[in-house]
Formats: C-alpha cells, sequence, structure tokens
C-alpha cells in the first residue's frame, strides 16, 4: 500500500514538473505576475510529493518489503539497518530516485533563495528546472520504476547488499556526489534563462555564482570521497584508477572548476559573457553524460549499474534534446554580442583564460580516453583496445602540472593589468620554497625525487604567494582582529580552495613517488620490515560479523621494538550473496598511512599478506575537503545576505520597474 | 548481447569473489625485477573483469596472467617483450597504455593539437580586444575633439 | 537581435556591437562536437558485448603444447594429435556451470555431425573432471589437462567455455565464447566447419588430380 502510494506520489510529481515548467514560462511571455509567482509554490509541492516518494521507497526497505523488486534485489533481513537505508541508493532505480529527489531539493531552494532575482528571472529559471525534472520523473516512470513489485510470486528474503557496499562509504558518497552533479543544473538554469530573455548581462553571472559554487564544493566532497573509499575498500592501496564512472564525475568537476572561476571574471570584468554561458552549459551537459556513462552499459566499469540499453536510450534521447537544445539556443542567441573591456596580457583575466584552457583541454582528454574504446571498435569494425591510467596521466599530469604553476600568481594578480613588478619578484618566493622543500626532502624522504622536490615547492610557493596576499590585506589595517573580519568571505574561500589544492598535489605527489610496499608470505610468528617499521603477524583467529564470518589476523607494528598500533586485516565470507572479500586495516596519521590486507591462504597457516606505507596520503582527501571548504565558504559574503536589505529598500522605493531591484543588488 | 552479459556473471561467480585484492606472495631475486614486475601487472588489463587491471583482481585468468608475468619477468623479459607475450594471444585490449600506431594518433596527439588551436585562438582574441581597445580610444579621441572644437 | 544593443545601457565597463551575420558560424561549433559525440554514444549500442573480446589467433596454427591426456595420464598428447581434420576444440572444466549447459549439444555434435571434438580440461583437477565426464558422458576424442591454465592463455583464453574450430591444418579458424547451444551451432559453427569442409574437400581433389 505505501509502495504505490510512493509509485503515485511519483506521477503527481510528474503532473507538478509540467505545471512548473509551463505555468510560470505562460507567465513570462504573458507578463502575468499571477503565473509567474505560481512557481515558487509549484517547486514546493514538486519537492513535497518527490520526498514523500523517496520515504516511501526507505518504508519499503525499513520493513524489508520483498515483494518489491527492487528491494528483494538489494537488501537482506540480516543487513544492518544502516545498510538497509543506504541501499535505497545502492543500485540504479533508487539512485536515480535519490538523483530526482534532490533535483527537487535544489528547485525548492532556488525557488526559497532567489528573492533578489527579478519575478520575470526566478519564473524563467524555475520553468527550465521543472522542465528537466519532467525528463528525469519520466526516466523512473518508464524506464526504472523502483517501485515495480515480484509479485505473484515474492522471494523470502532479499539477495542481499553487494558486500562491497556495506560501508559508511556508500551512506555518504552517492548523496554528496549527486548533490553536485544535480546542483550544475541551477547555473545551467540560469545561463538557458538568461539566453531566452535575450539580453546576454552580467547579473547572471552575480546569481550564479553562490549555486555553483556550491553545487562544486559538494561535487568535490562526492569525488573525495569516493577516493578514499575506494582506497580503504578494495584492498590494493589505490586511490583512483580513470575509470570510466570515476571520470564520468571528474569531467563535471573540470568544467566546474573553470566555470567558477570564468563567472568571477564575468560578474566582476562583464567579459567573457557568451563563454561563461557556454561552460555552464557544458558543465551540466557533462552531469547528464556522465548519468548516461554510469546507467547505460556502453562503457564497462566495475562501477557501473545493471546495463540496460533501453535505459540507455532514453538518457541518450534526453541528452539530445537537452543539450543539443541548449548549445542551439546559445548559437542563436549569442550572435553579435561582443564585450570590448580590455585587458592587458599579464592581467587577471588572462590568467582565468589559461586557466580555462587548461581544464577544458584536460575535460577533452579524459573523455577522448574515455570513449576511444568505443571510437576505435566501431572505426575497426570490432576491435577492442583499452584505454587506462597510463594514458591519462601522461596526458592530464603535464597539463595540471601547467595550471599548478600558474596558480602561484593567478589569484593575486590584478584585473586588467598586474605590474611586471610582482612577477620579476617572484624569484624569491620560488627560491625560498625550492629550498625549504629541497631541504625537507633531502633530510627526511628514504630517497631524493627531483619530482616530488619541484612539484612540493610549486605547491608551497603558491601558499606563500597566498600568504603575502592576505597578510598584506590585513597589515594594512591598524586594527587586525577586526580587520580580519573585514575580508570578504569570498576571498577566504579562494584562499581555502587554492590551498586545499596544493595540499592536495602534495598528497598525490609524495604518495605516488614514496609509496613503499610488499606482498609476501607471512605465518604467524613472522616479522617484516618496512620503511622503518616491524609488522609482526602475531596470530589468525576466526570472528563472526553480522552477516559474514571472517579470518582476521592480529598483526602488531612496532618502531625500535616500540608498539605502535595492532591491525586486524580479515578476509570475509558472507553468506547471503556467497562472496569473499578482504577487508583491510590501515592505521591512519597525517603523515602516513600503514595498511595491511590478507591474500589467500597459502599452504599450513601461513597466508599472503600485503603491507603499504604510504607517506602523505591523508593530505590527498584533507586537501579535496579544503577545497569544498572554499567553495562553501563563499556563499556566506555578505552580498548574499544583503539581499534582504536591498529586497526591503526595493519593496518601500517600489519604482514598478523589475530592472531597479536587480541593478540594487 | 544480454545474454553474454549473464554468461559473464555466471563465470564471476564461478571463479571467485568481488573485486579483492589480489596477493600474491611470490620471491624476485631482486628489488628491480620485483619493481618490473609490479609495474607490468598494473598495466595489464584482466582480461575477463569489468576494467580491472591483473593486479587487482582475484579473478582465475588475472591469477594466471599474474603467474607467467613472475615467470617471464625472472626469465629475464624485457618489458617490452613480455608486452608482446600478451598481445599475442590477448590483442591490444590487454593493455592499458595503448601502443601508438595509425588507429590511435587522435588518441595520443589530440588534446595537445587542441591545446595549441585553442592557445592560437586566446591569442588571436585577446589581442584584438587589444587592439579594439587602441581603436575605440582613438575615435574617443576624435568625439572629445569634436566636442571641444563645438 | 536589436535586443542586443539593451546590453549597452545594463552594463558597465564595456559595449556591445551588433553584427550583421544571423548566426555567428564559430558559435555552432559546440552543438557540431555534441553531435558527433552522440553520434559515437549511439553506435555504442550497436556495438558487440563491451566483455566479448576478439581473438588474436583467427589464422594462426594451434600453440604448440605436450601435456597429459586426462584418461591416460601416462600418455602425453601435442599439437600434431589434433591436427589433419576440421575439428573443434573445447575448453570446459568442472567449476563452469556454462560448461554442464552445453554438454547436452556438445554429445549431439560429436554423435550426429561427424566432427572430433578435442576437450582441453582447463584449470581444473584431473579427478574431478574424470568423474564428471563419467557422470555426464565424454563427447570428447581425448581430453588434453591444462591444469596450469598455460595452453589456455596461449590460446587467449579468458573464461569458460570456449569453443575453437580448426581447420584440417591446425589452423585456428573461429573462436566462440560461450555454451555452445543448438542454436549457436546452427547459426554461428555449422556454417564455419562446413566451409572448411568444403575447402578441404577441395585441396585433397587437387591433390589427388
Amino acid at each position: 500500500m505505501i509502495v504505490e502510494l510512493g509509485h503515485f506520489s511519483l506521477i503527481l510529481a510528474l503532473g507538478l514538473a509540467f505545471s512548473l515548467a509551463l505555468l510560470p514560462a505562460v507567465g513570462v511571455y504573458q507578463r502575468q505576475p499571477r503565473l509567474m509567482q505560481m512557481a515558487g509554490s509549484l517547486s514546493a509541492g514538486l519537492f513535497v510529493f518527490l520526498l514523500l516518494s523517496f520515504v516511501c521507497l526507505a518504508y519499503a526497505f525499513w520493513t524489508d518489503d520483498f515483494s518489491v523488486a527492487y528491494v528483494a534485489r538489494n537488501s537482506n533481513s540480516a543487513l544492518p539497518l544502516q545498510y538497509k537505508m543506504s541501499a535505497i541508493w545502492g543500485a540504479h532505480e533508487g539512485s536515480f530516485l535519490l538523483w530526482t529527489l534532490i533535483m527537487g531539493g535544489w528547485t525548492l531552494a532556488v525557488s526559497i533563495f532567489s528573492r533578489g532575482l527579478t519575478l520575470d528571472m526566478r519564473a524563467r529559471v524555475l520553468a527550465i528546472l521543472g522542465a528537466l525534472t519532467i525528463g528525469f520523473i519520466l526516466f523512473l516512470l518508464l524506464t526504472s520504476n523502483p517501485f515495480d513489485r515480484t509479485l505473484p510470486v515474492f522471494p523470502a528474503d532479499g539477495a542481499d547488499l553487494n558486500p562491497l557496499l556495506q560501508d559508511f562509504g556508500l551512506i555518504v558518497h552517492p548523496p554528496m556526489l549527486y548533490m553536485g552533479y544535480v546542483g550544475m543544473a541551477v547555473p545551467f538554469a540560469f545561463a538557458i534563462a538568461t539566453l531566452t530573455t535575450g539580453r546576454l548581462d552580467a547579473a547572471w553571472a552575480r546569481w550564479s555564482r553562490p549555486w555553483t559554487n556550491v553545487a562544486w564544493a559538494f561535487l568535490t566532497v562526492g569525488i573525495t570521497l569516493g577516493s578514499w573509499w575506494a582506497y580503504y575498500e578494495l584492498g590494493w592501496g589505490g586511490w583512483w584508477f580513470w575509470d570510466a564512472v570515476e571520470n564520468a564525475s571528474f569531467m563535471p568537476w573540470l568544467i566546474g572548476t573553470a566555470l567558477i572561476h570564468s563567472l568571477a571574471v564575468t560578474e566582476k570584468r562583464g567579459v567573457f559573457k557568451s563563454w561563461t554561458v557556454l561552460l555552464a552549459i557544458f558543465a551540466f551537459s557533462f552531469s547528464l553524460l556522465g548519468a548516461f556513462i554510469v546507467r547505460s552499459g556502453v562503457l564497462t566499469s566495475v562501477h557501473a549499474f545493471a546495463v540496460d540499453p533501453e535505459r540507455g536510450m532514453f538518457i541518450l534521447a534526453f541528452l539530445v534534446v537537452v543539450i543539443g537544445g541548449s548549445l542551439l539556443l546559445y548559437a542563436i542567441k549569442v550572435s553579435g554580442i561582443k564585450s570590448e573591456a580590455g585587458f592587458d596580457w599579464t592581467s587577471r583575466e588572462t590568467m582565468v583564460l589559461v586557466n580555462n584552457l587548461l581544464l577544458v583541454t584536460a575535460t577533452g582528454a579524459v573523455l577522448l580516453g574515455t570513449l576511444y574504446p568505443l571510437i576505435y571498435e566501431a572505426l575497426t569494425d570490432g576491435k577492442k583496445i583499452s584505454v587506462g591510467p597510463p594514458y591519462f596521466n601522461a596526458v592530464f599530469v603535464p597539463l595540471m602540472l601547467l595550471l599548478f604553476a600558474a596558480m602561484a600568481v593567478s589569484p593575486t594578480s590584478r584585473w586588467k593589468k598586474t605590474p611586471i613588478a610582482f612577477f620579476t619578484q617572484q624569484w624569491r618566493p620560488m627560491l625560498a620554497s625550492v629550498l625549504i622543500v629541497g631541504a625537507l626532502v633531502f633530510f627526511l624522504g628514504s630517497s631524493f625525487s627531483g619530482v616530488v622536490v619541484l612539484v612540493d615547492a610549486m605547491a608551497l610557493w603558491i601558499v606563500i604567494n597566498l600568504v603575502r596576499d592576505f597578510s598584506s590585506k590585513v597589515a594594512n589595517k591598524v586594527q587586525k582582529i577586526p580587520s580580519l573580519f573585514r575580508q570578504s568571505m569570498s576571498y577566504y574561500g579562494m584562499l581555502l580552495g587554492h590551498v586545499g589544492i596544493a595540499v592536495a598535489v602534495i598528497g598525490v605527489c609524495t604518495t605516488v613517488y614514496y609509496t613503499q610496499e610488499k606482498d609476501l608470505r607471512m605465518a604467524p610468528g613472522d616479522v617484516v620490515n618496512l620503511a622503518g617499521y616491524e609488522f609482526r603477524f602475531n596470530e589468525m583467529r576466526k570472528v563472526k560479523g553480522p552477516n559474514y564470518i571472517a579470518d582476521q589476523a592480529e598483526i602488531e607494528v612496532l618502531v625500535d621494538g616500540v608498539r605502535q598500533t595492532v591491525l586486524y586485516p580479515e578476509k570475509r565470507f558472507y553468506e547471503a550473496s556467497r562472496n569473499v572479500m578482504t577487508e583491510a586495516d590501515i592505521d591512519p596519521s597525517l603523515f602516513r598511512d600503514l595498511y595491511v590486507a590478507l591474500g589467500e591462504p597459502i599452504g599450513g597457516d601461513a597466508w599472503a599478506v600485503r603491507v603499504h606505507y604510504k607517506p602523505f596520503v591523508r593530505w590527498i582527501w584533507f586537501g579535496g575537503l579544503l577545497i569544498a571548504l572554499g567553495g562553501f565558504t563563499t556563499i556566506l559574503d555578505r552580498r548574499y545576505r544583503a539581499v534582504k536589505q536591498a529586497r526591503q529598500t526595493s519593496v518601500v522605493s517600489s519604482s514598478g520597474s523589475n530592472s531597479a531591484s536587480s541593478a540594487a543588488i | 548481447m544480454k545474454y553474454i552479459a549473464v554468461i559473464f556473471l555466471l563465470l564471476a561467480l564461478g571463479t571467485s569473489g568481488a573485486a579483492s585484492a589480489a596477493i600474491d606472495a611470490y620471491p624476485f631475486p631482486s628489488g628491480e625485477q620485483r619493481n618490473q614486475y609490479n609495474g607490468l601487472i598494473a598495466e595489464l588489463r584482466c582480461p575477463q573483469c569489468l576494467n580491472t587491471n591483473i593486479a587487482g583482481s582475484d579473478a582465475m585468468i588475472a591469477r594466471d596472467l599474474r603467474r607467467e608475468v613472475h615467470r617471464l619477468v625472472l626469465d629475464g623479459q624485457s618489458d617490452t617483450q613480455i608486452r608482446e607475450f600478451m598481445l599475442a594471444r590477448y590483442g591490444d585490449f590487454i593493455l592499458y597504455k595503448p601502443q601508438l600506431k595509425a588507429g590511435t594518433i587522435v588518441l595520443w596527439f589530440g588534446p595537445l593539437a587542441f591545446l595549441l588551436i585553442a592557445m592560437a585562438v586566446i591569442y588571436r582574441m585577446v589581442r584584438r580586444r587589444k587592439l579594439q581597445v587602441a581603436v575605440l580610444n582613438d575615435d574617443d579621441q576624435a568625439r572629445l575633439q569634436r566636442m571641444l572644437s563645438k | 537581435m536589436s535586443d542586443a544593443d539593451h546590453d549597452v545601457r545594463t552594463d558597465s565597463p564595456d559595449r556591445s556591437v551588433t553584427t550583421n551575420d544571423s548566426v555567428n558560424k564559430s558559435l555552432l561549433i559546440p552543438l557540431a562536437v555534441f553531435v558527433g559525440l552522440v553520434m559515437i554514444l549511439a553506435v555504442g549500442f550497436n556495438l558487440e558485448d563491451p566483455h566479448f573480446l576478439p581473438s588474436e589467433l583467427i589464422d594462426q596454427q594451434f600453440p604448440e603444447f605436450s601435456l597429459n591426456e586426462l584418461n591416460a595420464p601416462d600418455r602425453i598428447v601435442t599439437h600434431k594429435d589434433i591436427k589433419g581434420q576440421v575439428a573443434l576444440v573445447n575448453v570446459w572444466a568442472t567449476w563452469c556451470p556454462n560448461c554442464l549447459i552445453e554438454h547436452p549439444e556438445l554429445m549431439r555434435i560429436s554423435r550426429e555431425e561427424g566432427l572430433p571434438l578435442y576437450g582441453i580440461n582447463y584449470n581444473d583437477e584431473s579427478v574431478k573432471a574424470r568423474q564428471w565426464l563419467v557422470r555426464h558422458n565424454n563427447p570428447f576424442q581425448f581430453n588434453i589437462v591444462d591444469d596450469q591454465g598455460k595452453l589456455g592463455i596461449d590460446l587467449g583464453v579468458y573464461g569458460a567455455p570456449e569453443t575453437f574450430v580448426l581447420d584440417a591444418n591446425g589452423v585456428i579458424r573461429y573462436r566462440h565464447v560461450g555454451p555452445v547451444t543448438r542454436r549457436v551451432w546452427e547459426e554461428t559453427l555449422r556454417p564455419v566447419v562446413d566451409l572448411l569442409l568444403s575447402q578441404a574437400s577441395q585441396s585433397s581433389t587437387v591433390m589427388e588430380g
């Protein structure tokens, strides 16, 4: 009954989505404020019914309702509760319901937090979001209904959630990722709305920025969590594999990064207007493309959901309509618009162009590598080829190193023109960085790597410049503490974001070059030495978990005879799915991870054991979180809060002209 | 098409569990050979799996191929020779680093070509802006003169 | 688009210029690239299953081997023993469920189609394999024990069952991955076999003549 309610709720949501797409749009073109205002309540209604639908599916999981096909495929009565709940988004249908719910959430948020927009613009944006939601709900109802029953026959118990997914990572990674993926629809909607007005002014950039920054920050969190999860879950110490599905999330992120920078330029300087619109269209396009890659089965991946060409066709058709339509609209409406503010080669505008150039090229390279097997197979009539990490690393890393180098001077460059002296003085922080890092690596590193010194020195150079800029802003004020608060939150967001990248890159470079690992045969009593740590295999025991039994090893870690920690890697056997999985144990710390995993038993009481020493690996995800924090920080900027005051003044002064209130912001 | 997918699902169940770590305790006489081995097994794709290298897969064929790579490394074969061995049996699919040949020129040089073309476009665009600003300034000057002379 | 002129008033530092082109051609580039992308993705639906791998050994001699025979452990069989006529070589194992599924059809082929069937017992235990054949009957002329999987690797095998079609000279001409059902035989294998048989008889008449 509840399940049917969920299904019905989804259908009602579809009706509301249609209304949201049509009525406010009619209001815009007929100039009827009443219809335009309906966008707000329609958005709220849409969200409520999507939420209700989701809650009904959650209920089915909560109550172990195996007459629902999706629940039967992905859950089990012995599954711990937190995994029963996260199993809702553990496979295709349910995760897409989550995606659609999140779309409803963003739409509602835009309707609430855009009182500063003109009524006309708000109506356009919400109508576009509503139109997109129609597509998502239709996809669910027509091809991927999570509420399908298995009746008349239904299983006594479910097939269980894949053991790899029975993990904290499943609880957080997909929701964060979808918040980012779907969030890119907001700048997209703003861009399209602006195109439909025929006026490409910089105001759309001002409105879009906070939404884009937040969506991008969520995407950053999602990707960071995914990398961290893969690291501790998969058992071989890797944290990025350039898998098609990983790339599917990374491409919108790269474009998103270009977009947030381009939006800043468009807002502040009024240039790149049409390019930024195009980037906003691209960002969401890559989100949709990501959904296609993951759910259509066209590309092979360990992460991909179950293969179904019918679903792929639907998404592809949706892609054609939405993106094809947007690009056509772009070509038509942007013709003849040129802005002419000039800027010098040394300006921040040029820096952003460099940023965009490198990020877009990188995205193109990742796209090419991801799709190339498909292209090759089509062109050679069936021959197969693989494109993997060696290709992606070879192409991506040099581009990013260039960007990284540019990052040292870009955030602190000036608009329009930066004095040459700024650049010529850079030799000081450059030299200081190289010397400091060189010394650190020489004295503390197990070996000397020129590449690590170079890259980490660039990171330090970036940080030095940011710190110098910050302290010069604060130093000029007589009262230091209050001046800290007078810097805008956007500025702090910028600092955090760039520092985050530096930290993440230090993590990547150091761990890639200084990781040490050993795979060897160990029996109880054996000892192995790695990177100054002594790993002692004490004993093997059997343990029982909620839905598995495991062989667990006790491995003690000592330094100079002093116990540091004990690790308990396991080899688990999940009864319901009959899967065998290795569960690594990790001793994390800021400067190094110690990682132990079990292989197979090899004769007698010996096991194959893998031992890793991974220095600075946590810095990768710590950096990722800092970047995201930077993105989130920017929306605390007071100019977005000033919207409230502007609204009050515009109500009071009430000139009757919509453009006046938008100019006040 | 779907049938074959089902077959592979069954095969996967028949051979091993989900994506587990593949940990062998192979002995190596030297660190270089160990590094060579580790490098190769990261670069070779498991023919049966859903996008994993043979280092990261527990599948039977991955295990067998790791054993072969170990044997070939101990035999003193070079990276190129070992790749040739694999190519002869499994084709381009098994190499994660696509070989440079006619069919992969676009793949390997595409990004660079794109970068160069985009750089040229940007260069022209920025230069045009600077020229236009100069031109406008001249126009503005002329207007100014006319206004002043009135 | 006359609306473009509005830009002049609402924006601060810059002016906009209307050109007379209706649609600037370069703005259509993103759309063109997108169309290309869609075509690539659409092609993906018509391709072979992503899990299918074509064989590298087509038109090559069957790899050399020298291994024990399953039912006569003292006897060594080599690649020469499967040469001489058009034949099928089937890679199977007791742990492989699809091998059991295809087994009746293999029995039928060995009875009715008049061509020899050789088996490669792949990555298996010989004791179990012998018992399996007793239980389910044996369609094979003989079975090659490949307990290490090395012959399998030389053949580019990546999962059982696989079936190779050899011509009269011991050259691999076709590989089928997956169970051999009646339909697979009728639609895929038989045409190849028939072609090879007719080629074999042609060349032998030439030799005789």
